[in-house]
């Protein structure tokens, strides 16, 4: 449980659009931002639109546009699924 | 004599363009087969991140929803068949028609009614000839298919779920598609989309067991309602692109077997020429040996 980090992917229909370690993930979803550490308890959720932002092991900051997506955690393994998800540079 | 010669050079010839098309649609089909199954494979992640969502929702949770719960009298019953666009595939879309007539008549034997909503110009075609008329058709881009298709055909079949048996709609949906093997084996796939059956990825409770806590947001039943249409549309996007690569599959098999039909009967009537034609040159000379002979007997 006590790992060191989330290993998070957002995924979109047609491709695996990134994936990696990462130090927390905030999303928002329909009842307003969410922030996930690594121990959060398994959870699904319904993405507003809007960014998830994940902040990686160094610090450094990615963020994937998934409208209309859903976020789901389990056991530190956090997707974000989207029909049409990227990443925003 | 001359004659004979000149037919069989002309089926030379004929088989000789065949050959020339048929090799170029199997070299075109090998390329497209291997970027057909690396978009079956890049779409994997996608179908099953929704899978063990929505198993998730539906194996941890006690809530039934309109998808997932077994309608009592099933009154009618949709078959979604997705056969390719073009022929020249080999038993492609036969197969797969077949199946779906083998489906047919299973759920008729149960008292349902049967609707079809048809993807791919031969599946119309077929249905067509019969004087069939399907509930919906798509065509076109079934060897290269988008997202955009698979999420119309979704909502197409979740709007006639959602409506009565009475006002037209369905009670059950199928889905019939050639499942990729791999490059020799594509095999006929039933699926049972509507009302969902999830067994993948997370193990069952049992009945008197404590829930692991998991949480919902906003709830589990909303969190469903906006599960099931995409879980619907990954199941169909899947659908569509292993079929895009069995397609592929089928028709560069048929195909390599019609360029090697076509060498052989080359070949054949290759030998059957060369024989004419040396008839021919015996009989003129023969010809020209018995006249010399006749010429210098009357002298």
């Amino acid at each position: 449980m006590a790992t060191a980090g989330l290993r998070v992917s957002v995924v979109s229909a047609d491709k695996d659009v990134w994936s990696g370690e990462a130090r927390m993930v905030v999303a928002k979803t329909v009842e307003g931002e969410i922030g996930i550490l690594p121990g959060h308890e398994p959870m699904l959720a319904i993405l507003a639109s809007g960014n998830v932002r994940v902040t990686i092991a160094d610090g450094s900051q990615i963020t994937a546009n998934a409208e209309g997506g859903f976020l789901s955690v389990e056991n530190n393994n956090v997707s974000v699924v989207a029909s049409a998800a990227e990443i925003v540079e | 004599m001359g004659a004979q010669l000149r037919v069989y050079r002309q089926k030379i010839r004929s088989a000789q363009t065949t050959k020339k098309i048929t090799r170029a649609m199997e070299l075109i089909s090998a390329s497209r087969i291997q970027k057909a199954q690396a978009r079956v494979a890049a779409a994997a992640p996608y179908s099953r991140a929704v899978t063990r969502a929505v198993s998730a929702v539906a194996t941890y949770t006690n809530i039934s929803h309109v998808l997932t719960t077994e309608p009592l009298i099933v009154e009618r019953a949709a078959i979604v068949i997705f056969a390719s666009d073009r022929g020249l595939a080999g038993a492609f879309s036969s197969q797969v028609l077949r199946e779906a007539e083998q489906l047919a008549e299973l759920l008729r034997s149960e008292g349902k009614d049967v609707a079809y909503f048809l993807v791919g110009r031969k599946a119309n075609a077929y249905f067509s000839f019969r004087r069939r008329t399907p509930e919906r058709v798509w065509t076109g881009g079934t060897d290269a298919p988008v997202f955009e298709t698979a999420r119309e055909i979704g909502a197409a079949i979740l709007e006639s779920f959602l409506r009565d048996a009475s006002e037209g709609g369905v009670d059950e949906i199928h889905i019939v598609y050639n499942r990729f093997v791999n490059m020799v084996s594509q095999v006929p796939q039933v699926v049972r989309v509507l009302p969902l059956e999830i067994v993948e990825g997370v193990a069952e409770p049992g009945a008197n067991e404590v829930l692991p806590l998991y949480e919902f947001e906003p709830d589990a039943d909303k969190v469903l309602d906006a599960l099931l249409p995409v879980y619907i549309e990954s199941r169909i996007y899947n659908a569509m692109l292993q079929s895009a690569a069995s397609e592929h599959a089928s028709r560069q098999r048929a195909m390599k077997s019609a360029s090697d039909n076509a060498d052989k009967l080359i070949r054949e009537y290759t030998r059957l020429a060369n024989n004419a034609r040396q008839s021919e040159i015996t009989q003129q000379i023969s010809e020209i040996v018995g006249g010399a002979d006749a010429l210098s007997d009357a002298k």
